[in-house]
């Protein structure tokens, strides 16, 4: 019975990737095991050209105000885009953000992007960081587009992809390009989907088997961390209090939550002010919404690939795997008996999870790495 | 870069569509008063049920409700007149529970007004409780609106005094829902006597908010959703131009109006009841006008509570809902149909499905 529901579901998933006409990863037919389709938006459908344009835009250095910071800087593909082990991401001139670097693999799959959900997509996200004095340092996105415009491989690229050239390359185009390249890095088919989604009885270990367990029960994570009988994303694409960072500053919320009442800031605005200011960023969505229920909230981030890409939080405040569990465990305070924060989400609460019980979720984690990454499982933690 | 925020201005113009979206702005609406009376608002929190489980310890989840709506209030901006807390400060009246819940409603930044529940109330029959908060029923002005506090908890003398051999079982049983033990609430004759002689002075025009816990109306008798003499609390009312009726106990969203009484649940910090028509065994009596809420995620401790900023415009309430992990929600007073409506969610057609869990 349970097998012939599983290929039950196999058929389905299957079918729903023929379904999608130009949606998927270049080089595969349908998305990876346990991904669903790739959602692409009607105005930039993915070609071969545009990805590897998206490629070269996303590693050009020259599109920051010192000449040596790109995308890829933080995004690293040999740190599987993150910028691991650092805390925080480090922009032009060695300056520190507030945040730490998410991946970009799968993060297609993200309702919203950045941290705290400030961006709709990923063709807006990418105009951000270009400005962000501590990012790439822009004044505008000006020096951009006088590259593309001007650069003959550049100008034989957004010719051919987008028949444009001159003065009709715009941050439209620059960003397309750039969000298709990103939009290819959807990865799946690891340990955890070839035993769920393949019925690959051996692909985990009996710890990761336990720890399984542990994450769908006892643990508490599949609430937000969503695994679905036909894909996982390990997101629930919402915004929690977990105690991280709003923690440091309880005392003063009020202050610094007034800050952003009053002040009529653009998105520009909010986007520096989050990044440059430690205290601001802590506020989490509320920064965005105003929002009472999103006061120090961030949101869920995928747990694909994420034993490497260490440090964790928004803030890279917990160096390993284990520190994040211990922190669930002892209900959103990173030390046993610190104070909770007034305004925690209401899903966290201890855990009463044994040392073993830990170790067994930190295993099952384990089992999140993709192939085309495994050979970077380790290396994280030695840094 | 476009601007994204909405000004205080056109959260105005846009309340309606905002309310559809997550989240409650701190900064609240300011209404003015047509006639030029100053407008003003209030906060309500209520039904903390906080619980001693042993020895000082209190149920976790109660208490992050009770903390999280105190933090969160503090922060209103502008910020409300004065607080009111619904009554059930504690699950079983014992001194321990009135105490912790004592300790967090004091870091309230504002006047706070509090009504008595019948869990703050059987173990000793409201001694303790009005050792910290005074009388059990009680009147007020302010900005030409008259406040008035119920105790509308109590019943029948003998039930309370000569039926239980301890107090912790007359609580108990209190406590119970279809407890066939049970007795209906009521405010009783003395209490009618004084609300007679206190409205006496009030002028007719005058709008008047009446808090109490339980209902004033009659819904549901076996969850004591209930009063045995609304009738002629309502009479007594029936006079007012403008009558608003506000209270806890039901841990949901209702509203009604009956003659010229608006009335108006608030959702409690603790948890979430269901509706009652969902429960068979008995007929319910649930205004029909009242939209239910979307229901919890039972994963998320907090959906379904929450607590309420309200607007008084004309002497009319606008109940604005903070419902944590939830879509908030505005019920408020429509001059065209002379009811309480929700803004958003009124016409079937706009509203949010109930979850489906298989």
């Amino acid at each position: 019975m349970k097998t012939l529901l599983v290929c039950a579901l196999l058929t389905a998933g299957l079918l729903c990737g023929v379904i999608v006409t130009h949606g998927g990863p270049a080089k595969g037919e349908g998305p990876p095991l346990g991904l669903p389709p790739v959602p692409v938006p009607e105005d930039n459908p993915q070609t071969p050209d545009k990805i590897a344009l998206g490629d070269q835009l996303f590693h050009d250095e020259r599109f920051s105000s010192t000449g040596d910071v790109s995308c890829a800087t933080c995004h690293d593909v040999e740190k599987a885009f993150t910028d691991s082990p650092l805390k925080v991401s480090e922009g032009i001139n060695k300056l520190t953000g507030t945040r730490n670097a998410p991946t970009v693999l799968n993060a297609v799959y993200m309702r919203t992007q950045f941290w705290d959900g400030r961006s709709p997509s990923l063709e807006d996200q990418a105009l951000h960081p270009f400005l962000n004095p501590v990012e790439m340092g822009l004044k505008d996105h000006q020096p951009i587009l006088e590259i593309v415009r001007t650069d003959p491989e550049y100008m034989k690229a957004f010719k051919s992809v987008f028949e444009k050239t001159g003065d009709e390359i715009t941050m439209k185009e620059v960003t397309q390009a750039i969000a298709a390249f990103e939009r290819a890095q959807v990865v799946g088919d690891t340990p955890f989907d070839r035993y769920f989604y393949k019925g690959e009885t051996d692909a985990l270990t009996a710890s990761q088997k336990r720890g399984f367990e542990i994450f769908v029960n006892q643990g508490r994570c599949v609430s937000c961390h969503v695994i679905e009988q036909t894909q996982a994303l390990f997101t629930d694409n919402r915004f929690h209090n977990i105690g991280v960072g709003i923690n440091d500053i309880q005392g003063e919320v009020p202050g610094l939550a007034r800050k952003f009442l009053y002040a009529e800031a653009t998105m520009t605005e909010v986007d520096v002010e989050v990044l440059t200011n430690k205290k601001s960023s802590e506020l989490g969505r509320f920064a965005i919404t105003r929002g009472f229920d999103d006061l120090g909230s961030f949101k869920t981030p995928t747990l694909r690939n994420i034993a490497i890409t260490a440090p964790y939080m928004h803030d890279g405040s917990l160096a390993t795997l284990r520190d994040v569990v211990v922190h669930y465990n002892n209900g959103g305070v990173t030390k046993e008996g610190d104070t909770v924060n007034d305004y925690l989400s209401g899903g966290i609460r201890p855990l009463n999870l044994t040392d073993k019980e830990i170790n067994d979720l930190v295993a099952f984690m384990e089992a999140l790495t993709s192939p085309e990454f495994a050979h970077l499982a380790g290396k994280a933690d030695k840094k | 870069m476009s601007k994204y925020r909405l000004s205080r201005r056109d959260f105005l113009k846009s309340a309606g569509a905002l309310a559809a979206a997550s989240s409650l702005p701190v900064s609240m609406v300011e209404l003015a008063f047509a006639d030029g009376r100053k407008n003003f608002t209030f906060a309500y929190i209520s039904d903390a049920h906080i619980q001693e489980i042993t020895g000082g310890k209190f149920v976790r989840n109660w208490d992050r409700g009770l903390i999280r709506a105190v933090a969160e209030t503090n922060l209103l901006d502008p910020k409300p007149d004065f607080v009111v807390f619904g009554g059930d400060l504690a699950q079983l009246g014992k001194k321990s529970e009135l105490d912790h819940g004592a300790e967090m409603l004091a870091k309230l930044d504002y006047k706070t007004y509090c009504v008595l529940g019948e869990h703050d109330y059987y173990l000793d029959l409201g001694k303790y409780w009005s050792k910290l908060y005074g009388d059990q029923y009680y009147s007020w002005d302010h900005k030409d609106v008259h406040f008035i506090t119920l105790n509308s908890i109590i019943t029948f003398d003998e039930w309370t005094h000569d039926r239980w051999p301890s107090d912790e079982q007359r609580m108990l049983e209190m406590a119970g829902l279809d407890n066939p033990n049970g007795s209906p609430f009521m405010v009783g004759k003395e209490q009618r006597e004084w609300l007679r002689n206190d409205l006496e002075k009030v002028k007719k025009d005058t709008p008047v908010v009446l808090f109490s816990h339980s209902p004033i109306q009659k819904i549901y008798k076996g969850w004591n959703f209930w009063t045995d003499d609304a009738e002629e609390v309502q009479a007594l009312l029936k006079p007012f131009d403008d009558v608003t009726v506000i209270y806890g106990h039901v841990h949901q969203i209702q509203y009604n109006q009956i003659s010229n009484i608006s009335f108006h649940a608030v959702m409690a910090t603790a948890w979430p009841w269901p509706y009652p028509q969902s429960y068979a065994q008995a007929k319910s009596h649930l205004p029909k006008l009242t939209v239910p809420m979307n229901r919890a995620d039972p994963f998320f401790e907090r959906d379904a509570t929450g607590w309420q900023l309200i607007d008084l415009e004309s002497g009319r309430t606008a109940m604005n809902y903070n419902l944590y992990n939830n879509t908030n929600r505005t019920v408020a007073f429509d001059p065209k149909t002379g009811k309480p409506m929700d803004t958003a969610f009124q016409d079937p057609n706009d509203r949010v499905l109930p979850q489906t869990r298989y």
